[in-house]
Formats: structure tokens, C-alpha cells, sequence
């Protein structure tokens, strides 16, 4: 079986930081895959190159078998490829509803078909989603006068309003209340079950990321460390020098 | 186009186009500096600094019609448009400080339209100078000419120049600045006083304006309602040079001034404006080329 | 939802005020023409910088664009327009036009002004939108200010001495009020289509993209083209708005009626600033208001009208920069619809009542 995402020996640097050295991984279709590392280690810049925000210098990206590395961002957004941001991004001056609503997908549409008044079909799914990240009540309150735990809530919403296929997480817990955590971990759970979401997740929470991955990758200054299931991870010596060791 | 050919053909009206070029560009670069200046430790992109200039340049006139010689007015334009730049800063600057740097943009235009209105009524629409009676300096038997008080402008704002750039680097309230424009949170948690610093710097760069306006009054001519092209050409020069550079304000202002030169003598004066504001556009679309570039966006 | 049962009748009223205005107010009748044109200036100045977040300073371009498109085309279909132009202040030849002629002058005009205004965005658009935030404020303040220069020096549209629009046959009668009703019917279509955009997804893209573009992108959105596009849509009204004010004003001043960056470029963002940016009905609000207190000033403060106007803009911006309608929308929010509601799924949803 060919992975949904297949990245090759791809390298990035800034000037003379090199933040990605001839990184390899794969994600599977229809699994939870995790991609940990310190500070600094090139996590974001990964995603970032994953979704054409940059050029790599070097190497492939390839979804589902389609070389992506010298698309654009939203032709990459297109295929179904959706990443989430560590600074939790939303429309702040549009309500929640209106938010969703431009988040359902643009595969296949062009231009023409922005002309159209919005459809009460589109209208119910996004009532459904916030219903299902739990801001149903607020639908009709503008984005940027939620907290910052339900705007990333709402971000994931978006995110899962745009059907995509390989969704990726930049640190999806952060920064919101340790009481929400699992149900957030459940939600994500369910979007990959349910709505069957292949996620990549990028996340500090040790705790979250090994009861939510079945696979990690660990970067360390810029290069692929480790790779493995959770409990190998965990207890990888090199993983815990370079990143448990570091607190 | 035949003025190319002629450009080409007789290489000493390109030196003399060049040359005053150069001169008047040192003009452009002192206003450039004070707009970097407020822009830097303030945030702050001021559309009426070419008003300011305009100012300064009145203050040349109205001396020189009191029977002092015109000069004299570069440090009386100076301190009085600190005056200026202070009070506005403690009426409206102020308030826009912290503020999206549209409402900056759009407060300020406001400021240019009352000035320039304020200008056109107390000192008429025309096109003046101030006489500093210094006569020509021919250079190459002849073929060159340059007007010495273009010299002497030119001189006089290379030294005001240094003179800030001391006055930045020795001074306390210049520390100030240079901390606050470094980060302003950071400034005020050490004890220093922002706001302070703010008005100090609008004065300064409007003291910087009225200097540079004394200047041109008597090397050039003014208007009221040619301002905004002063403006445009120091956002332009400090667009090319980057904030905190002042050899780069320099030099691109030393540039512009020759290019414009050029332009005029060669797409015929009546579209020389039309020169600097295009230019504008190519500048500005040059910068966000590179920025793509240097980001390595794909977008 | 009882203000939406009222709303067509609303329209209605304020349509049938606008067509029986002129008779009730002759004396006034050239400034209310001005004043639709001035609606339609906010509402497409809103389009780009309000719902958008591209605050423009160049919008004259394309207002320029086709006031001159419009009058070039009006006379060049009967008469060389050099020749026209050359023959200002007593010529030889007298230009005139009959009725026929000047009704299909318009009728060619106007559109030809639209599209040359709309292809102008189009391409100014693809090379400046890409500038974010006050680079393309000045950037387009340059673009409008070059563009009056260019004008200024060009031998065939007249030049710096301007152009005058061909002069109308007897039979069109008051002129001014001529150009009412077409000013009239210019800004309820405007308002009516930018209306219908709004509630289209097109609208919550380029909302989308004021908020924030690079996740507007990241969604999928191709950004640049929905700029360009709903920068051509400002442009199309903004081009026939101009051919008509050129027509109203009888003559074209390059740098003062065509390509008016001080006045109208700064009118425009003011009118939607001082109305509320990013409202359907604040732009509308802001112009009236503006024109009221611009005809006022000028009246009773002659010499000292751009002082005021300046230091209007400065308090507005400083003190006021949510405008009429932000402000309202900040006490009242559940007028807009911005409410917390529990319970059961709705219906789908609406975009805010009010809007």
C-alpha cells in the first residue's frame, strides 16, 4: 500500500539555518500520525512545506501519489490536504456560522461559483459541526469575541467543514484548559473514525499525543530522530536525551 | 526620444543633470530620514511631512521678505517646526499611535489638507523662492553649472545629518528613541517615558522638515500644494533603504534625485511628477518581488 | 424578521423619494445628483477597502478612466477628438450634436467607460493587490496621482486645459436633471448588486480575506483572483460613475474632476469610514451625511472648506473610525445578529438582519 503522504528527503533551510535536513516520513491513509521534537526542531516548518506555504530545496512531497512540492497553497488546500495553524487562525470579524461557511471545500469549484447564495445544506453542516466541537450556542456571536480555547475549537470545525482528506494539526491543544483536553482528544478521535480524517498532529503534550497517535515521528534539530509506535517512542533513549531530557 | 540621443551625445548635460540631481536628492533624503525616524519609533507613516517641508520653506520666504536673510531660517524653521510637530503630536499623533497604521495614513492626510489649505490662504498660491543672492559656480569652463546655494544646501544637510545621527547615538532622550524604537513595551518597562519620546520624535522630524524646506525655498521653488510629492519621494526612499539605515536613506535619496533629473529632461518636465509617482509603483511592487523572494513564499 | 418584511417597501420609499426629489427641490437638484454618485463612490470604495480590507487611495483611477473613456467615446464617434479638443476657447468649426447623436454617444459612452475602467482593475490589480496593508494604501495613492499627471500631459484628451463633454441639444432640457435620473438608476443598481454580493459566498471570501488572507488561503481560496475580481466590480460602477459626473460637471479637469485624489480619492474613504466600513448600508449613511456637511461648509464657511474638510477627517478618523453603523452595531449587537442562542438547530443560517 502506497502512503497518502509520502514526503522524500526533504530539505529547507533559512538563509544558514538549515530547520529541515532530508526528512523522510509517511502517513498512511486513515491513521493518526504524530510528529513530536524540542523547540526549534522543525516541526512547522515541515508542515509549512508540506502545504507549499515555502519551497523545499530539496526532495519530494508527494499526496496520494500527486507530487505536490511545486503546488501552490490553495491548489494544495484543494486536494484535500488542510493544515491548521500553532497561532490559532480565524476570521475574526465574521460570526461563527459565516465562518464555517467559507470553509466548505473549494475542490473543483472555480471563481463562477462563488456567485452563488449560500446554500441551506452547506447552512445545516456547519450547524452540525459547531454542534459537534460544542459551539452551537455561540453560531451567531463573532469569531474573535470567543476565548482562545473555542476559537481553536472553531478552527478544528473549519478545518473538518472543508472535508478534508489528510487534516494537520499544529499543536491543536495548546493553550486550551487541561479540562477539555480529552474532549478534544475524543473529537479527534471521532473525526478520524467517523468522518474517516487522516490527521498528522504536531504536539508538545506528551500525554496527548501518545494516547492519540499510532505512530510517531520525532524531530530533532532539523533531522528525523526516531520513528515508531508510542510505547517505543517513549521509551527511545535518543527521544528522551533530545526532548524528554531538554525540560 | 531624441533626448536620449542627446544624452548621449553630449555627456556634460547628463553630468549637469546628474550633479543637480544629486544635490536636490540630499533634500529628499533628509525629509526620508525623518519620516523613517517617526516611522521607526513610532509606527507611524506620516503623509503631511511633505506639508512640513512646505512649512519650513515659508519660514525661508517670510524672513527673506523681512529683510533677514534667508539662511538665518534654516534653524528658525527648525525650532519652529518642532513647535508644530510637538503640538500636533499632543492634539491628534498621539491618539493614532498605538492605532491601525491606516488611521495614521488617513489622520495625517487630514493634517496635509489643513495645512496646505492653512498655507495657500496666508501666503497665496504661488510659486515662490527665497533669494540667498550666492550666485553660480561654473565648473569645466563653463559647461557645468550649479547654483551655489544648491552647494551650500546640499553641504548644510549632510551636516544636519551627522548632527542627528550624534544627537541618536550621545544623547539620552537619542538612546530613548533609539530604545523605544527597538520596543516600545520593553522602553516603558525600563522607566522610559514613551509618550514623551513619541513627541519628542514628531518634533524632531518635523524640525528635521523645516530645515530641509528652509532649503529647498532657496535652492528651488515652493507651493502649497506641492507637499505630497516630498512625501512620496522620502516614503519611497525609505521604502528602498529600510527603516534604521541612514546610509541607505542617503544613497537612495542621492539616487532618486538623479533619476528624477533625468526623467524630466528626458520624458519633458511636464511629466516628471508622473515620473516619481510611477516610479512609486515600480518600487513598491519591486519590494514586494523581493520580499516573495527572500520569504521563498510559492503562495 | 419584521424588519425584513418592510425592507422592499423601504426600498420602494426611498426610490420613489429619489425619482420625485428634482421637482421638490429644483434648487438642489445638481447637488443630489452628486450625492447618488457619491453613493455609489462609498459603496464601491466599501467593496474593496471595507468588506475586503484593501484600503484604496486609487479608486479616481478607475473613476478617471471612465469619465475620459466615456466623453472620448461620446465625441471620437462623430468628430476627430483632437480636432475637438484643439478647437476649445473659439474655433473655427462648432461641434454640435443632435439629439440622436448624443443619445448614442452615451449609450456607447458609458459602457465603453465601464470596461475600459474594468480592464484597467484587471490589470492594476494583478500587480498591486498583492501588496498588503499601507504599501497598498500609498501604493494606489501613487497609482491615482501618476494617472492624473499622465493625463495632464496628454495633447489628445486636452491635456492640463481639460475637456469639455459635447454639449447637449435642446431637446435633452435641464441637463442637471437629465443626469439625476441616471445617477439615480446608477446607484440602486450598484446598491442592489453589491447587495446581492454580499450574500453570496463571494462576499464571505473576500470578508474571509480581510480577517485573514493567508488563512483564506490556506482553506483553498485562490485570494488573488477574488481581489482582482471584486476590485473589477468596483471598477465597472466606478467607470460609469464616471462619464455621468464628467457629463453633470460639463467640463474635465485632469488633476481636479477626473483624477481627483485629494477630493474625491479621500471623499470616498471618508464617506465609508464616517457611514461604518464593511456594511451595506453605512457607505450609503456616510455619503449623505457627507454631502450635507460638505454642501453646508461650503456655503457657510467659503475660503476655509478644505480646513474643515481636513480637520473632518482627522476627528472622524481619530475619534470615530467605526463609523455610524459600526457604532450602532456595537450597542445594538443582536440587531446584527451577533447573539448566543441555545437549543434546537435553526433554520439555515441567515446573514444578519439588518444588513
Amino acid at each position: 500500500m502506497t502512503a497518502m503522504l509520502e514526503v522524500k528527503n526533504v530539505s529547507k533551510s533559512f538563509g544558514a539555518v538549515r530547520a529541515n535536513e532530508s526528512i523522510s516520513l509517511e502517513v498512511h491513509e486513515g491513521r493518526i500520525v504524530g510528529l513530536i521534537g524540542p523547540n526549534g526542531s522543525g516541526k512547522t516548518t515541515l508542515f509549512s512545506s508540506i502545504v507549499g506555504a515555502h519551497p523545499v530545496d530539496e526532495g519530494s512531497i508527494r499526496f496520494q501519489g500527486r507530487e505536490i512540492s511545486r503546488l501552490r497553497v490553495a491548489d494544495i488546500a484543494r486536494l484535500g490536504l488542510i493544515r491548521t495553524f500553532q497561532q490559532t487562525r480565524i476570521y475574526g470579524g465574521m460570526t461563527c456560522v459565516e465562518n464555517m461557511l467559507i470553509s466548505a471545500s473549494q475542490r473543483g469549484s472555480s471563481l463562477l461559483d462563488l456567485f452563488h447564495i449560500r446554500s441551506a445544506a452547506r447552512g445545516r453542516q456547519a450547524e452540525d459541526l459547531l454542534a459537534f466541537v460544542g459551539l452551537h450556542a455561540k453560531r451567531h456571536l463573532r469569531a474573535d469575541s470567543l476565548s482562545f480555547g473555542q476559537q481553536k475549537l472553531l478552527e478544528f470545525a473549519m478545518a473538518l467543514m472543508n472535508e478534508p482528506k489528510m487534516l494537520m494539526l499544529d499543536e491543536p491543544t495548546a493553550g486550551i484548559n487541561p479540562i477539555l483536553i480529552d474532549g478534544l482528544i475524543d473529537r479527534l478521535k471521532q473525526a478520524n473514525a467517523v468522518f474517516g480524517v487522516t490527521l498528522f498532529v504536531i504536539e508538545h503534550n506528551m500525554r496527548v499525543i501518545m494516547s492519540l497517535a499510532e505512530h510517531i515521528y520525532c524531530l530533532a534539530h532539523g533531522e528525523l530522530l526516531a520513528e515508531g509506535p508510542p510505547e517505543e517512542i517513549r521509551n527511545d533513549r535518543r527521544v528522551i536525551d533530545a526532548y524528554l531530557g531538554a525540560h | 526620444m531624441d533626448n536620449i540621443t542627446i544624452l548621449l551625445e553630449a555627456p556634460v548635460i547628463t553630468l549637469d543633470l546628474v550633479l543637480n540631481g544629486l544635490l536636490i536628492g540630499a533634500l529628499f533624503a533628509l525629509a526620508a530620514y525623518g519620516m523613517a525616524l517617526v516611522w521607526g519609533v513610532m509606527n507611524i507613516i506620516n503623509i503631511a511631512q511633505g506639508e512640513f517641508v512646505m512649512l519650513g520653506g515659508y519660514v525661508a520666504i517670510v524672513m527673506g521678505i523681512a529683510g533677514i536673510h534667508p539662511l538665518f531660517a534654516v534653524p528658525v524653521a527648525a525650532a519652529l517646526l518642532y513647535a508644530i510637530g510637538w503640538a500636533l503630536f499632543h492634539l491628534v499623533i498621539f491618539r493614532v499611535v498605538d492605532r491601525d497604521i491606516f488611521i495614521s495614513i488617513l489622520a495625517t492626510f487630514g493634517i496635509s489638507i489643513v495645512l496646505q489649505q492653512l498655507m495657500n490662504t496666508l501666503f497665496g498660491g504661488n510659486v515662490q523662492a527665497a533669494d540667498a543672492d550666492l550666485g553660480t559656480a561654473l565648473f569645466m569652463g563653463g559647461m557645468v553649472t550649479l547654483a551655489k546655494i544648491k552647494l551650500l544646501a546640499f553641504a548644510l544637510a549632510v551636516v544636519l545629518a551627522v548632527a542627528l545621527v550624534v544627537f541618536l547615538r550621545r544623547s539620552r532622550l537619542g538612546q530613548a528613541i533609539r530604545a523605544t524604537a527597538q520596543n516600545t513595551r520593553a522602553a516603558r518597562v525600563l522607566g522610559i517615558d514613551t509618550y514623551r519620546v513619541h513627541a519628542a520624535t514628531f518634533g524632531l522630524n518635523a524640525a528635521l522638515c523645516g530645515a530641509c524646506g528652509a532649503l529647498v525655498a532657496m535652492a528651488y521653488t515652493i507651493h502649497p500644494y506641492i507637499g505630497l510629492p516630498y512625501t512620496i519621494r522620502s516614503f519611497m526612499i525609505v521604502v528602498v533603504a529600510g527603516l534604521g539605515n541612514l546610509a541607505g536613506v542617503i544613497a537612495a535619496g542621492l539616487g532618486l534625485g538623479a533619476a528624477e533629473n533625468i526623467a524630466g529632461f528626458v520624458l519633458g518636465t511636464q511629466y516628471q511628477l508622473a515620473f516619481v509617482f510611477l516610479l512609486l509603483v515600480v518600487v513598491l511592487v519591486w519590494r514586494n518581488w523581493r520580499l516573495a523572494r527572500r520569504r521563498q513564499y510559492l503562495k | 424578521m419584521s424588519v425584513a418584511a418592510y425592507r422592499p417597501a423601504g426600498y420602494l420609499a426611498i426610490v420613489a423619494i429619489g425619482i420625485v426629489a428634482p421637482f421638490l427641490f429644483p434648487a438642489y437638484q445638481s447637488q443630489m445628483a452628486e450625492l447618488w454618485l457619491f453613493i455609489v463612490f462609498a459603496l464601491t470604495w466599501d467593496l474593496v477597502g471595507g468588506q475586503m480590507g484593501y484600503n484604496s487611495f486609487g479608486n479616481v483611477v478607475f473613476l478617471g478612466v471612465g469619465m475620459y473613456a466615456c466623453v472620448v467615446a461620446q465625441v471620437g464617434l462623430f468628430y476627430p477628438v483632437s480636432a475637438y479638443n484643439a478647437a476649445r476657447g473659439g474655433g473655427a468649426t462648432v461641434f454640435t450634436f443632435d439629439m440622436t447623436q448624443y443619445l448614442e454617444g452615451l449609450a456607447i459612452g458609458l459602457p465603453v467607460g465601464a470596461l475600459l475602467a474594468t480592464l484597467t482593475a484587471l490589470a492594476l490589480g494583478s500587480i498591486v493587490l498583492g501588496m498588503r496593508g499601507h504599501y497598498f494604501a500609498i501604493c494606489t495613492l501613487g497609482l491615482g496621482i501618476a494617472a492624473g499627471e499622465i493625463a495632464n500631459g496628454w495633447e489628445w484628451i486636452g491635456a492640463g486645459s481639460g475637456m469639455v463633454p459635447p454639449n447637449a441639444p435642446d431637446a435633452v432640457g435641464d441637463l442637471s436633471r437629465f443626469y439625476y435620473y441616471f445617477a439615480l438608476a446608477l446607484a440602486v443598481v450598484t446598491f442592489l448588486v453589491l447587495r446581492w454580493l454580499y450574500m453570496t459566498r463571494f462576499g464571505l471570501a473576500i470578508n474571509a480575506i480581510r480577517d485573514n488572507e493567508d488563512k483564506a488561503e490556506a482553506m483553498g481560496l485562490k485570494t488573488t483572483q477574488i481581489k482582482v475580481t471584486a476590485w473589477m466590480i468596483s471598477a465597472f460602477f466606478l467607470g460609469i460613475a464616471g462619464g455621468l459626473l464628467g457629463n453633470l460637471k460639463r467640463f474635465i479637469d485632469p488633476i481636479d474632476t477626473a483624477f481627483a485624489g485629494p477630493t474625491y480619492g479621500v471623499w470616498m474613504v471618508l464617506m465609508a469610514i464616517l457611514g461604518g466600513k464593511g456594511t451595506l448600508w453605512g457607505p450609503v449613511i456616510g455619503a449623505v451625511v457627507f454631502q450635507v456637511l460638505k454642501e453646508a461648509s461650503w456655503t457657510y464657511l467659503l475660503g476655509w472648506q478644505r480646513v474643515v474638510l481636513g480637520l473632518v477627517i482627522v476627528v472622524i478618523v481619530v475619534f470615530f473610525p467605526q463609523g455610524i453603523m459600526g457604532f450602532v452595531r456595537e450597542r445594538f449587537p443582536d440587531w446584527f445578529g451577533h447573539r448566543v442562542e441555545g437549543g434546537t438547530i435553526a433554520g439555515p443560517a441567515r446573514k444578519e438582519t439588518l444588513r
